[in-house]
């Protein structure tokens, strides 16, 4: 039994490898791009939409709603959707498609959620002083008082932390158990964990995306607001 | 008994009592947030969308510390680091 997709490697040439997570990381990126390709092709707005393009609406217009109620401007959530919606249908995708055997997703590994926390880790300051200024954003950490710098420090790394292990926990328990039961009970079992997974899945890909959105929304509200 | 003996015995029990002990605070929680929300779906059964939305993001929330425990034992388990060192002295000696 191994712990992530990371143990097997394909190609090794010194500190570089190949491993499934890489595999299956550019795989996934490879088919939503095409996906996305191939529906945003011949878009129009027309009464008749095709079916397609239905669901890319509903998607990101959703996203967008979800964007909105935690509490960033029409502006705002339109030029957030293309980084927030990125990590969340990739996360979605990447956590749903395990209904297809010998798939290990790679949001089961360390790396790809350390990866992924790590954008979220780069891009809240980016978009805060983007938002306020240097000084404003910087003067972010002072409050309430100087005496929580420190703590506002501490919890920018700490939170980017539970990122990361939150969602690989969370994939990497339920390929976990589902191999556990699969050697204790065969039958029947491993199909109810295995919609339970889906279901921690999506909410995992929700909570990534929700918790993102929040940080960058603190980061980006001016000292007023 | 050798090294190894030693941490094999401090390993198996410690991610044991990490998941037994991990799983009380979270399972207190979940227990608590579950009956708060049936109590509220119970007076507001309009804003029910809103409730479950919330719950769900919070258990996972809660639940987010059990699974560190469970991370904790299972890298105790299979992918022991002082368990692969004493591994690796031993073949070297």
């Amino acid at each position: 039994m191994h712990l992530s997709s990371d143990e097997l490697v394909f190609w090794q040439y010194g500190f570089a490898n190949l491993n499934l997570t890489i595999v299956t990381t550019w795989g996934l990126m490879l088919l939503m791009t095409a996906g996305a390709w191939l529906v945003t092709k011949n878009l129009n707005d027309d009464l008749h939409i095709s079916r397609w393009q239905h669901v890319l609406e509903v998607t990101t217009l959703g996203i967008k709603a979800q964007i909105k109620e935690v509490g960033l401007s029409e502006r705002q959530s339109r030029k957030y959707i293309a980084f927030i919606g990125t990590l969340f249908l990739f996360i979605l995708v990447s956590n749903l498609l395990v209904i297809f055997p010998g798939y290990e997703p790679p949001t089961g590994s360390l790396s790809t959620t350390t990866a992924l926390a790590l954008c979220v880790f780069i891009a809240v300051p980016l978009f805060g002083i983007r938002e306020q200024g240097l000084t404003g954003y910087l003067k972010s950490y002072m409050q309430p008082t100087i005496i929580m710098l420190p703590f506002n420090i501490i919890s920018e790394i700490s939170r980017t932390l539970a990122l990361a292990i939150r969602l690989f926990g969370n994939v990497m328990s339920g390929g976990m158990i589902i191999a556990i039961l699969l050697t204790i009970t065969p039958l029947i079992f491993p199909l109810l964990l295995d919609v339970l997974h889906l279901l921690t899945g999506v909410v995992q890909a929700y909570i990534f995306s929700i918790l993102a959105t929040v940080y960058i929304a603190a980061a980006t509200r001016g000292e007023g607001a | 008994m050798d090294s190894m003996t030693l941490i094999a015995i401090a390993s198996i029990i410690t991610a044991g009592l990490t998941m037994a002990i991990g799983g009380i605070g979270p399972a207190i929680g979940e227990g608590r947030a579950v009956a708060s929300a049936l109590s509220s779906l119970a007076q507001q059964p309009d804003s029910a969308p809103t409730i479950t939305r919330t719950l769900f993001v919070g258990l996972a929330m809660i639940e987010s510390i059990a699974i560190y425990c469970f991370v904790v034992s299972m890298i105790l388990i299979f992918a022991n680091p002082f368990w692969s060192q004493a591994a690796a002295t031993a073949a070297g000696v």
